[in-house]
């Protein structure tokens, strides 16, 4: 249901452009005769009513078919699958390393509320908030190209390296580097005043006492009674927040020229290839709304709670 | 809401000791000092947004000495840019777009949610079915794809950059304002205004939402952040006025040039970075001047 909305929303959304894909060819060209681009719109079916051309991309859609792309002249889907390995491999690497060090990050200042890590928290979060994440990204060119020249400026991987080798992959993680620290830092910083604030939360509640009181060791009770509650809200928030580290993730592919979805997004805005802008913005949706079902899975992998009250 | 002596006592430190709301915000706002730290570099940043013909009556755009001299170099401070565009000139009037569009973006992203929050939250049932609904639907798409795509779209303008910026940030407030709504609904109070018969506008605007404010002006603050982040991506990226000297745009200007000229990337995102900074300090300073539990550190 909620797909379909986005389908017809972007569908009536993109139509509302003034000029089209004849306009487009024709002024590329260098101008084109009515004859040629009528010719054009009839090709596109650009000449039929619009509920018609609205009904025939839904339908379109719904067998998997999002169009051909006006730039490549290649179907949107084909091109979208051949670009979204090297997004998904950004955003959910930053994602997880920004959860487990996040969390750990709030795991140790929670211990010591009014200690100094518990303080570089708190800033942490307040710098990772304000820092615009291409900024943040070029301050890290800046330190580790230019400066230690340690790592790749841009791209996926070397182009001289044969690809499917152990080396291959290893270059891959070389140029990945940048860009998962540059995304990853934002909502590192975020996550770990989080998961400082719930663990300090659940620290103080009766059954961590009983724990305590049991005579288990601090050790224990911070990891395998707390860490289970405190992260909930991590979870939480990340898989509300996924639409945005991809929104983030356009930025960070455009600096890196990473060779992803991001970067295709923008090229294609750019260049006005509306069957691809529509296809890439229902493809991230359909991408967020598994992510909040893996969410959801995610609780009640941690949370056995949920897990009797749903079988219940 | 307690209730507070009207008259204040005027003998002694024994008298328990009563302010007025305002004094009493003020005092527990200034106790934070980053917060007033904020404060004035947020004033500052305004105050030369404001002033930027006055103090500088020069074009940003002009082309005035060598390209990339070094800050410091030749009485440049900031030294200049790509085109040999002082770069001072330029932080001091992308100021303006910053805040300008920033600020009004924030504010349409109030408007929007506070409107959808507190009537899903007052009117419940098939209302609150209707509008979640649509919140979730700008909540699955990418908020800066689709604002590339509406400034795209139409003219890139600050206007129109500003409402794309609206148009997809507003989900937040509005489920911010429509727990806040849920739960005041049920309280004593607006069970009293209904029933001495205050209609629904009385109750959403006069009762309500008084009590509901201070975590929306805390998350307000956040919200201008968020909004000035995003005109810096969007200014960037180069969807935004090409006429108008924006932060993100001379870092946009610059990128190529990032290692050769490293401070006309860096020293622009210097003043994003100390903008967002400071409005956040804001926002925390407010969040412990309203939060009574907080109070008595």
């Amino acid at each position: 249901m909620l797909l379909l909305a986005v389908v017809v929303f972007n569908f009536i959304l993109l139509s509302l452009v003034p000029g089209d894909i004849a306009d487009t060819l024709a002024g590329e060209s260098g101008g084109a005769s009515q004859e040629v681009m009528d010719d054009i719109r009839r090709t596109y079916g650009l000449d039929r009513p619009f509920h018609i051309q609205l009904a025939t991309y839904v339908g379109k859609v719904v067998q998997g078919d999002l169009g051909t792309s006006y730039y490549f002249n290649l179907p949107v889907t084909e091109l979208i699958l051949g670009r979204i390995a090297p997004t998904l491999l950004l955003v959910v690497t930053a994602l997880v390393l920004a959860i487990l060090i996040g969390t750990l990050f709030g795991v140790i200042a929670s211990r010591r509320p009014n200690g100094l890590f518990s303080h570089f928290v708190t800033v942490l979060a307040l710098v990772g908030f304000a820092a615009p994440v291409f900024w943040t990204a070029f301050l890290l060119i800046v330190l580790f190209v230019a400066m230690l020249e340690i790592m790749p400026l841009s791209g996926l991987v070397d182009p001289t390296t044969p690809r499917g080798t152990l080396t291959w992959y290893l270059d891959v993680l070389h140029h990945l580097f940048l860009p998962v620290l540059s995304l990853s830092s934002i909502y590192l910083a975020s996550y770990s005043r989080l998961a400082r604030a719930s663990m300090m939360d659940v620290l103080g509640s009766d059954y961590i006492r009983t724990a305590r009181a049991k005579g288990l060791g601090e050790t224990s009770v911070t990891y395998k009674h707390a860490l289970r509650n405190a992260v909930i809200p991590v979870i939480t928030i990340a898989g509300l927040q996924f639409s945005h580290i991809f929104s983030g993730a356009v930025v960070v592919e455009t600096v890196f020229t990473w060779p992803g979805l991001g970067t295709l997004a923008f090229e294609s805005i750019l260049r006005g290839d509306t069957p691809t802008i529509m296809g890439i913005l229902f493809f991230s949706a359909m991408i967020v709304i598994v992510v909040n079902l893996l969410t959801d899975l995610a609780y009640r992998l941690v949370d056995p709670r949920i897990r009797s009250a749903r079988n219940a | 809401m307690t209730n507070r002596p009207t008259t204040a006592p005027e003998n002694g430190p024994e008298a328990v000791r009563v302010e007025r709301p305002v004094v009493e915000f003020l005092r527990m706002y200034v106790r934070n000092w980053a917060a007033v730290a904020g404060f004035i570099v947020f004033s500052a940043i305004v105050f030369a947004a404001l002033f930027a013909p006055v103090i500088l009556a020069v074009d940003p755009f002009d082309m005035v000495w060598m390209p990339f001299t070094p800050p410091g170099q030749d009485g440049y401070i900031l030294g200049t840019d790509n085109l040999g565009r002082d770069m001072f000139t330029a932080i001091v009037y992308g100021a303006r777009a910053t805040l300008v569009v920033g600020g009004s973006a924030a504010g349409l992203t109030i408007v929007i949610g506070l409107t959808i929050g507190s009537l899903a939250g007052y009117y419940r049932g098939w209302v609150d079915e209707v509008l979640m609904r649509i919140t979730e639907f700008f909540q699955v798409l990418p908020p800066l794809l689709l604002a590339m795509v509406l400034v795209a779209l139409f003219e890139p303008t600050l206007p129109t950059v500003a409402i794309a910026i609206g148009v997809v940030t507003w989900t937040g407030v509005a489920r911010l304002a429509r727990a806040e709504f849920m739960r005041i609904r049920e309280l004593e109070f607006v069970k009293a205004a209904r029933s001495i018969g205050s209609r629904d506008r009385r109750i959403i605007w006069r009762v309500i939402l008084p009590n509901a404010l201070p975590p929306l002006i805390v998350n307000a603050a956040l919200t201008v952040g968020i909004a000035i982040l995003f005109e810096a991506a969007l200014s960037f990226l180069g969807l935004s006025d090409p006429n108008v000297m924006s932060w993100g745009k001379i870092i946009g200007d610059n990128r190529d040039y990032l290692l050769d000229a490293p401070w006309t990337v860096t020293i622009p995102g210097v003043a994003i970075f100390l903008t967002v900074l400071a409005v956040s300090l804001i926002g925390d300073g407010l969040n412990d001047a309203f939060n009574p539990r907080l109070r008595e550190r």
